[in-house]
């Protein structure tokens, strides 16, 4: 178990800069979510640390020790992959085993050590079986096992769940941070997907375009996004150009459209300086629709229920005010309402967050 | 009619033209052959209609066609063995290179578009008393008189690796080309080296190729004529070249099927253990 230091990292394929210069610090025995768009190079960073990749420029370091030059097979990495890439033609004992072979474990301690790995992710009585032979959850707890029954340094998850159905996923999500939390392994995790994220982390990397957007715990990047594009990347939101009027006194006053004049915490705004141009961020699950008007503490604003996209236990609306359409989720009270109904939209002022404009 | 008579229907009207052309022009010339080896030749150079096993006692007990039978499946072999030496480490260069991947099967299947014959008689320019080789040695003074190459087992082993060697690197290629590019680096992961996991993983993974590649090259090799006819000398005749000398030269029919049966059955074999433990899936993947 090691901490992972990225330090001005680089990377360039050709003349394309997959990473621009970026630092990051993993703590010892964190869970880490690497999360963004494809193409945000957060695969890459992961292959960097994996010594798949080299980077370009800066050091990577692993538990103190520079590794840039430290081959792959050396660094003592678990790797998971998206498609498990368990080898086909051994069984599944032999594919737990493969890397105890490189290691200097007594032949006689392997089957144990096989045994208690399988036994961690749950599927003790498969070893004999080929990997085909599994559904695709259970190809990747094997994937999983044959990545820790080596006591990597640092775990490293691309994408694991990408490739499951949506049900399994869910459940392999609490299973994969409940044995991370056994074992208690420094783990970088890799997703597009923001529940995933937000799900497992100790801490969420958002990378947008080869860059780092914001560093923070699941609740604090959801809260409080550092930028517009985490602010539409986790969750929905309705941002809305505004003006920042007045700082002080540990709140921030935004003026927006619709809304009007709010004062929100200052710390749901910390980049926001003084006054200024500001966009004022609202989370569509913080926007609820009611018949009446709000009570003390909350604005309210008239508005028309324009699109209603049923989700079971939620509803999603579309709603428009004045000129302006911003978007709604609301658990469901009864009925939800019909399109082309007349509402009022409630808003807390402390729901909302504040960024420079 | 019914939807399940029509449907039952469909594959054979999509396959009756092939099975025409098989039936007509490989089938039925087959049958004819059979029948022809029971025939026999008479002195006269007539040939004699029945049921004679002449032709089959000389073929089985000739310790002359047994000799050249094993010869003819020694070059195979060595010359299978040449090719999956030299055709692995090429198909694992094309599978592996990401941008030219289509440029250098390209390069691969462009001799093909030349004659066979005219790139085995390629090689009389190249490595004759006269040819390229031969010249330049003797233009830069290495020696004075030019070097008898040619006409020899090695230049028909030589030619036959010329003209084998793509069926393995497309067969082998295409067996690498479907492994995953993740298990090696899952392997490295593991703390195995480069070599050790090619060796772990790669290679077997890609043993099916190989071993089609290897069962083309040893057939088509083995039924070759037009290889130790043209680079080979007057002792290097192959057993294919026994079927020619009956057939054309003779004009023994009879016997010259009877070799060729003989060729057929040999080889034949192979190809059923091949299958039995292989499969020709994989046969079909590489041709594919």
């Amino acid at each position: 178990m090691s901490s992972v230091t990225l330090k001005n990292i680089v990377k360039r394929f050709g003349s394309f800069t997959a990473v621009h210069r970026s630092s990051l610090e993993i703590a010892e025995g964190a869970f880490v979510t690497l999360l963004g768009p494809s193409g945000c190079g957060k695969t890459t960073n992961l292959r960097m640390i994996a010594g798949l990749l080299d980077p370009t420029e800066g050091e990577i370091l692993i538990g103190g020790r520079r590794v840039n030059d430290v081959p792959i097979h050396k660094r003592n990495l678990g790797l998971v992959f998206q498609n498990y890439a368990l080898f086909p033609h051994k069984t599944v004992a032999e594919n737990v085993a493969f890397g105890l072979k490189y290691r200097d474990i007594p032949a006689a301690e392997i089957p144990d050590r096989v045994q208690s790995a399988l036994d961690l992710v749950q599927l003790p009585d498969v070893g004999e079986r080929y990997p085909k032979a599994l559904s695709g959850g259970q190809q990747q707890r094997i994937a999983l096992a044959r990545a820790i029954v080596i006591e990597p340094d640092v775990l490293l998850l691309d994408e694991p769940l990408s490739a499951l159905d949506a049900n399994l996923r869910e459940d392999m999500r609490v299973e994969l941070k409940r044995i991370q939390a056994r074992i208690g392994v420094t783990t970088v995790f890799v997703t597009h997907d923001q529940s995933e994220a937000l799900a497992m982390s100790d801490q969420i990397v958002v990378m947008s375009a080869g860059k780092v957007e914001q560093v923070g715990a699941p609740e604090e990047v959801y809260n409080t996004p550092a930028s517009e594009f985490v602010a539409n990347f986790l969750g929905a939101s309705n941002i809305l150009d505004g003006r920042c009027t007045d700082r002080g006194g540990g709140t921030v006053t935004i003026e927006a459209p619709i809304f009007g004049r709010l004062s929100i915490p200052a710390e749901k705004a910390p980049n926001l300086a003084g006054e200024g141009a500001a966009k004022l961020v609202v989370r569509a699950e913080k926007l609820v629709l009611s018949t009446s008007e709000a009570g003390e503490g909350a604005v309210s604003v008239p508005a028309t229920v324009e699109t209603v996209d049923y989700q079971g236990q939620a509803v999603r609306y579309f709603v428009r005010a004045g000129e302006t359409q911003l978007q709604a989720i609301n658990m469901i009270d009864e009925h939800p309402f019909a399109e082309g109904s007349a509402v009022h939209l409630h808003l807390r002022p402390q729901d909302c967050a504040g960024l420079p404009g | 009619m019914s939807v399940e008579a029509r449907e039952a229907r469909q594959p054979w009207i999509l396959l009756s033209p092939a099975l025409t052309a098989v039936t007509f022009l490989l089938f039925v010339p087959l049958v004819f052959i059979v029948i022809y080896s029971f025939w026999l030749r008479t002195a006269t150079g007539a040939e004699q209609v029945g049921f004679y096993l002449d032709n089959w006692r000389e073929v089985l007990t000739d310790r002359f066609y047994r000799d050249i039978l094993l010869n003819t499946l020694k070059i195979a072999a060595i010359t299978t063995l040449v090719c999956a030496l030299m055709g692995y480490p090429a198909a694992y260069f094309i599978a592996r290179s990401n941008a030219n991947k289509a440029m250098l099967l390209l390069l691969l299947m462009l001799p093909f578009w030349i004659s066979y014959i005219i790139r085995t008689m390629s090689w009389i320019n190249i490595l004759g008393v006269s040819g390229a080789f031969n010249t330049f040695m003797i233009w830069i003074g290495i020696i004075d008189e030019p070097i008898q190459m040619l006409y020899n087992e090695t230049t028909v082993i030589l030619g036959l690796v010329h003209f084998l060697l793509p069926f393995m690197v497309l067969n082998v290629f295409v067996s690498l080309d479907g492994i995953d590019i993740n298990l090696e680096d899952a392997a490295n992961s593991l703390g195995a080296t480069r070599w050790q996991a090619f060796v772990q993983v790669t290679l077997p993974l890609s043993l099916p190729g190989l071993a089609a590649g290897s069962l083309l090259c040893f057939v088509l090799g083995a039924g070759t004529y037009i290889t130790p006819l043209v680079l080979g000398g007057p002792t290097d005749a192959m057993f294919a070249n026994l079927v020619f000398e009956a057939i054309i030269t003779q004009l023994n029919w009879p016997l010259g099927s009877a070799l060729s049966l003989m060729l057929l059955v040999v080889l034949g074999v192979l190809v059923l253990i091949y299958n039995r433990y292989l499969g020709m899936a994989q046969l079909m993947k590489g041709l594919g």
